[in-house]
């Protein structure tokens, strides 16, 4: 087990090197000078240019500028190019905007999906699997940014629920019950709408994951020796057809960093994605660079905690 | 010599015969999943359109412009006639009317819907055509040489593809075609460059199954090149989950270069796309419903069509699941 963890995160030290030196050569190697985003700019002066090339070493080799670029991302010194705050801190409050969004929008999917696909399984082709199917393909196929506008319009129109930001303008001075509720609802729809299309692959898998382990014998033979039905589904087939589902745990982390660039820009949401966003519009690269080498580190970590947790659950499984 | 000539040609029939009936057997299970089908039945209308499309809209004096601004006819709703009294003769659309309404430039929506399908048509095929080019080549010789002397080579593909799937693939996207000149073939190009992973992993699964079956050893044993037996004699049977992945990842395609078009990267304007008519609609989303509306559901329905149809098609080739139906 230790040397499984061992060589694993030696493995992803190394897939970790080599995505930080592609990320940055897709950066810097691309058509385009961060320093001639607005040339137009009648303050930028060539001294000006100069300066900002120097104070942020662009004057350099690439491979220096590598260099000196991680060395201030590990030392918690990189600034962003554009208002030269900390990128770390500037990350971490989007973050904390990101987070509640993303926790509600796990909760709802996780919830909701395995209800669905379990029973959708069990009771395989009649209307409610039929109905669940269909719907589901429904939500696959809209685009998020589509059904983000039909429900405003539903909801701005019948049920007067706030679709922009993340708290109503100028709302100060109340107490903090109201305050939280006031949060809440500006959350619901965001999050729901990230949650629809989790809902819809997540049951899926779960429904033909239990249709698979509910062909087996040992279903058969259960049900053969003359155990309740509720028993055979929800003790012998759902915990086998929960194993892969473990894994699932381990790569929930990555969605922690993504956020949702679209769904965060039409609800004016300041989370992480909308920085992300405006960040590539700026060309502020340390910010980009960041935020893609902190979403691969939790790419990493979920993949090692879903490998262990696999190992844990599924005692078929052997190292060698 | 005659002898050998009558063989083959009774061969090819034999073969022309049986692929016939291969395809009309295919149809007839097509027909009996009806989800499917009608996928199916819209995906081949959505390729006419989008030919048509490509046709009427493009050239000197197209049959439906695309790019005609009529300020004094802006935002009409659906199916409203055109005022021929204030218009050129030749600013009138085919017919008179405005089938989809017009937008907040007086342009005629239809006809910007008709030159989007192309778009939408050309991105989802040729993303999906490089990424699956790519997923066979890797994969293929990924699996082929996934034991023994060659292992090097399977690991460093897979290591590759470990790599491709730290990156969060949105935002890559978004950051390439952002940061490269604004081009419908760019974003054709990353796509299909950034989504090549998943059909490397299945086909190399499948090969690895396939390199212990006796017509891969047989086909070794006569001395036949590597590189033959992967392309010409293992390939053909990985094809069937290729295909299926491949109608998904359409579905998949479409729907980026429409979130792309959406924020504003992608096809530079004029030039219409079904994202970018719904995101210059969103701003009249209470005036003018339809400016949203429209190539929101034309968006939703192709992609809807293209996922129906993969999943149907994955139904039609598992045996398994077939037989339980």
């Amino acid at each position: 087990m230790l040397s499984f963890i061992g060589r694993s995160l030696v493995q992803k030290a190394i897939t970790l090197f080599v995505v930080s030196v592609v990320s940055f050569l897709i950066i810097h190697l691309a058509p385009g000078k961060p320093s001639q985003v607005n040339p137009l700019n009648p303050k930028f002066t060539p001294a000006m240019l100069e300066r900002f090339r120097k104070q942020f070493h662009l004057d350099k080799p690439l491979y220096v500028q590598y260099g000196i670029f991680y060395r201030d991302l590990f030392t918690g010194r990189t600034v962003s190019w554009k208002d030269g705050q900390p990128v770390l801190k500037k990350i971490w409050i989007r973050f904390l905007n990101s987070l509640p969004l993303f926790l509600l929008g796990t909760i709802l999917t996780w919830t909701f999906s395995f209800p669905v696909g379990i029973h959708a399984a069990i009771s395989r082709g009649s209307r409610f699997d039929r109905v669940t199917t269909f719907a589901s393909y429904l939500l696959i196929s809209i685009p998020g940014f589509f059904f983000a506008y039909v429900l405003i319009i539903l909801v701005v129109t019948h049920l007067h629920v706030p679709v922009i930001g993340m708290e109503t303008f100028g709302i100060s001075g109340i107490s903090k019950l109201h305050y939280m509720m006031d949060r809440l609802w500006h959350m619901l729809i965001p999050s729901v709408l990230g949650a629809t299309g989790g809902i819809a692959v997540l049951s899926r898998y779960v429904r033909s994951e239990m249709i698979e382990v509910e062909g087996q014998d040992y279903i058969r033979t259960a049900v053969a020796k003359g155990l309740p039905p509720d028993e055979v589904h929800y003790k012998h087939a759902l915990r086998n057809a929960m194993l892969p589902f473990v894994t699932m745990f381990g790569l929930i982390l990555p969605g922690l960093i993504g956020g949702s660039v679209i769904i965060e820009s039409i609800f004016s949401w300041p989370g992480m994605g909308r920085m992300a966003y405006d960040a590539i519009l700026a060309r502020d690269y340390p910010v980009i660079l960041t935020v893609n080498f902190i979403s691969a580190v939790l790419v990493l970590i979920g993949t090692l905690i879903s490998d262990i947790l696999y190992l844990v659950a599924d005692p078929r499984i052997r190292l060698q | 010599m005659d002898i050998v000539k009558t063989e083959m040609s009774a061969d090819i029939i034999h073969k022309k015969g049986k692929t016939k009936k291969q395809v009309t057997q295919f149809f007839m299970l097509l027909k009996e999943n009806r989800l499917a089908f009608s996928g199916f039945v819209i995906f081949f209308l959505f390729l006419l359109v989008a030919l048509f499309g490509l046709v009427l809209t493009s050239g000197r004096t197209p049959v439906f412009d695309p790019a005609h601004i009529r300020l004094q006819e802006k935002l009409r709703p659906p199916f409203s006639k055109a005022n021929t009294d204030i218009l050129q003769p030749d600013e009138v659309p085919p017919m008179g009317i405005y089938i989809f309404g017009t937008d907040n430039l007086g342009r005629d929506v239809f006809s910007r819907m008709l030159q989007g399908a192309w778009v939408s048509l050309t991105v989802g095929f040729v993303a999906v055509g490089i990424s699956v080019v790519i997923g066979i080549f890797m994969g293929g010789i990924a699996g082929y040489f996934g034991q023994g002397r060659m292992l090097w080579v399977d690991t460093l593909i897979m290591r590759l593809v470990d790599i491709m799937l730290c990156f969060p693939s949105f935002f890559l996207i978004l950051t390439v075609v952002a940061l490269l000149p604004a081009s419908m073939y760019n974003v054709m190009i990353v796509i299909g460059l950034t989504s090549w992973m998943g059909t490397t992993r299945f086909v190399r699964a499948e090969f690895l199954s396939l390199r212990e079956q006796d017509f891969v050893r047989a086909a070794r044993a006569l001395g036949i090149g590597n590189l033959r037996i992967i392309f010409r004699h293992m390939m053909p049977n990985a094809l069937g989950p290729v295909l299926v992945s491949a109608t998904i990842g359409i579905a998949s395609a479409i729907l980026t270069e429409a979130g792309l078009s959406f924020l504003g990267f992608g096809v530079p304007p004029p030039h219409a796309t079904w994202g970018n008519i719904l995101s210059d609609g969103k701003n009249f989303i209470f005036d003018a419903p339809w400016l949203t509306f429209i190539p929101g559901l034309f968006i939703f329905i192709v992609v809807l069509a293209f996922n129906l149809f993969g999943e149907g098609l994955r139904d039609m080739l598992n045996p398994k699941l077939r037989k339980d139906r």
